[in-house]
């Protein structure tokens, strides 16, 4: 906890956030007045659960983030992974065994992208942004039309259970935003990371091994992936070829309105959260308010370029003060 | 030294190996594998196929080339041609005029891209993020405006641009060669096409010249939502029905072509020619799994795979 409190640090991050949280209790309370339904434990609990699953994928992708890359390759990742763990829980019986397929399928992709980028030198949005195609068509290749459902009832807690009235995925958010939040600012390796985004050279001038780095924060959002589509796959108690579609614009929503710079180096894992929060707030009062479900792409969209605009020209400001 | 002279006589057979592109290969392993495969890949009608589908194809990768060659991209082509062809078809549903269902498509083709080339030369924002929110901007009102359904209303005369003929010729495949001819010529005889490489290849000339990069960026993506704006009209046309979700992912084949076709993400390199055989390659690709039976959701792999080969070779030839 410590180290999630040291992630805010004094100053401007400390403002950032406070203006995020505030964004926060805004709209909450703002739906709150416009929707009988908002303010009720099912629904609060809802969105917590909503969050949490995108919370997952978005905390790996925010150290590649932090790192300057990008990887789009997430959403399909987790729909190979939770196709992969559901065939796998489905043929014999054990949720260990799926757990362990999914995530090493999800490290494995993640690895693959950090090769690339790292050590084959490809620009990471288009290196990622082939692996998502190439990985939605062996997904589909694999599944090959069909649905897997119907999973054992403990392996569905995971994603749709209840501990002391809060949903279980809520627990694994709070585990991954601790090590995450350690991970960040308490281990050589994330101090790393932050350098390596936020200017590669003297990165490399002062002795870290940029390449290693690299790999292991794309294989970080890869196991992440896998993890979340082994939650995913638990919540929805099924699987298709095509799941995974949807899932990255919202990752990448998540990790920008943060605060995490997509010019490297700046940004946390609770940031990322309070991001998970605001965009699951935002799509599930447009479904309150009955706001047709075509909007949901549209207003994901605007946020992630309003989001990147507001971190540009904050970026600007202070470039301009220096 | 005594040799200098001899110099030009003795280069080594492996540099001549090296400066064929590497989408010639490809061109050549992909037809031998398909020929072989099945004996339909070499016929006439297959290869005119081939041309007709390409074309839809070739009017997203031109423009994408521009967009590529300032080190830019646009991942929000499919979503646009999508919001494009449903602007089309709810003109066409409402009894509008032919021309205008066109200028609507070409106009909403436009605006995107005005929006895009707004936010990426003015603010400064990263084309990829930029275009990724356009993407799900464009895709959101594409289902908005369709209400998530086909619009097959559309009358007769669109239809036509795909499927009639003139002097024989299959229609698409005169728009390709009247849109790469218009292409070449931008990119190769003016202002704009000079300007789009000096962008990407060295934005400090352009500075000292006195021109207006901004201005010229912004041009090239409205420039490019047009043209999706364009083959949003030949998608209509070819299945006779306004979808708003046909079109997306076509991005990725647009972008798979331009890279095959040996334009690289840094420096304004590439061009043109490399991309129409780009577009080639990529449409006998999925023309030949078509033929064996690899469905449509299951290609996308083999186009990732080329790209990322594509982007191999790329590596190799700049180390």
């Amino acid at each position: 906890m410590n180290a999630v409190l040291n992630s805010l640090k004094p100053g401007e991050n400390a403002s950032k956030f406070a203006s995020r949280v505030a964004a926060v209790l805004v709209i909450g309370l703002a739906l709150s007045f416009a929707s009988d339904v908002f303010f009720t434990q099912a629904n609060l609990l809802n969105i917590f659960r909503q969050a949490s699953l995108l919370f997952l994928m978005a905390s790996g992708l925010t150290l590649v983030v932090l790192a300057a890359g990008i990887d789009l390759s997430i959403g399909a990742n987790v729909a190979l992974s939770a196709c992969l763990a559901g065939s796998v829980i489905k043929a014999t019986g054990s949720p260990l065994e799926g757990a362990v397929v999914a995530l090493a399928c999800g490290t494995a992709i993640g690895v693959i992208n950090g090769v690339l980028v790292a050590l084959l030198r490809m620009p990471s949005f288009i290196a990622t942004y082939g692996m998502m195609w190439l990985i939605n068509g062996l997904t589909y290749y694999y599944m090959a039309g069909s649905t897997i459902y119907g999973f054992p009832h403990g392996f569905r807690q995971l994603g749709s259970g209840y501990l002391f009235a809060i949903p279980v995925p809520v627990y694994l958010m709070l585990l991954f935003l601790g090590l995450a939040a350690l991970f960040t600012s308490r281990t050589i390796y994330g101090q790393q990371v932050y350098a390596i985004g936020s200017n590669p050279v003297s990165a490399r001038f002062s002795g870290i091994p940029i390449k290693r780095r690299l790999v292991l924060v794309y294989a970080l959002s890869g196991l992440m992936a896998g993890l979340a589509s082994l939650v995913f796959l638990a919540r929805l108690n099924s699987a298709e070829g095509d799941i995974g579609a949807p899932l990255t614009l919202p990752a990448i929503a998540a990790v920008l309105i943060g605060g995490t710079s997509l010019f490297g180096g700046v940004g946390t894992p609770f940031g990322t959260l309070i991001g998970a929060l605001l965009l699951t707030l935002v799509l599930n009062g447009l479904n309150l308010l009955n706001i047709d479900a075509n909007w949901q792409p549209f207003v994901t969209g605007a946020i992630i370029i309003i989001a990147v605009l507001v971190d540009s020209v904050s970026r600007q400001r202070q470039e301009a003060r220096a | 030294m005594h040799n200098v002279q001899a110099l030009p006589q003795t280069r080594p057979w492996t540099a001549t190996v090296g400066r064929i592109p590497g989408v010639a290969y490809m061109m050549v392993v992909i037809v031998v594998l398909f020929s072989s495969l099945n004996r339909q890949f070499l016929d006439g009608a297959n290869l005119i196929n081939i041309g007709s589908q390409g074309s839809i194809l070739l009017l997203l990768a031109l423009p994408m080339t521009f967009v590529i060659l300032t080190e830019g991209i646009d991942v929000s082509a499919g979503a646009v041609a999508a919001a494009s062809s449903v602007a089309l078809g709810c003109v066409m549903q409402a009894g509008g005029h032919t021309w205008l269902g066109i200028v609507a498509a070409i106009g909403v083709g436009t605006l995107f891209g005005l929006f895009n080339g707004t936010l990426i030369a003015w603010l400064r924002l990263p084309p990829f993020v930029v275009t990724l929110g356009t993407m799900g901007m464009a895709q959101g009102l594409a289902l908005i405006f369709s209400n998530g359904q086909s619009i097959t209303d559309i009358g007769t005369v669109i239809p036509a641009l795909y499927g009639g003929k003139v002097l024989g010729i299959p229609a698409p495949l005169i728009f390709a060669i009247v849109a790469y001819a218009l292409n070449h010529l931008l990119l190769y005889r003016s202002r704009f096409g000079i300007y789009a490489r000096a962008i990407g290849g060295n934005p400090e000339a352009l500075r000292f010249a006195g021109v207006s990069a901004k201005a010229w960026l912004i041009s090239i993506y409205a420039f490019a939502g047009a043209m999706f704006g364009i083959g949003a009209i030949l998608l209509t046309a070819r299945m006779s029905t306004a979808h708003p979700t046909a079109s997306l992912g076509m991005e990725f084949d647009a972008i798979a072509a331009v890279v095959v076709g040996g334009t690289s993400f840094e420096k304004g390199n590439g061009g043109l020619p490399g991309t129409l055989l780009g577009v080639l390659t990529i449409g006998m690709l999925r023309n030949g799994l078509n033929l064996v039976g690899v469905p449509s959701s299951v290609q996308v792999s083999c186009v990732g795979v080329l790209v990322l080969l594509a982007l191999l070779i790329e590596g190799w030839k700049t180390k």
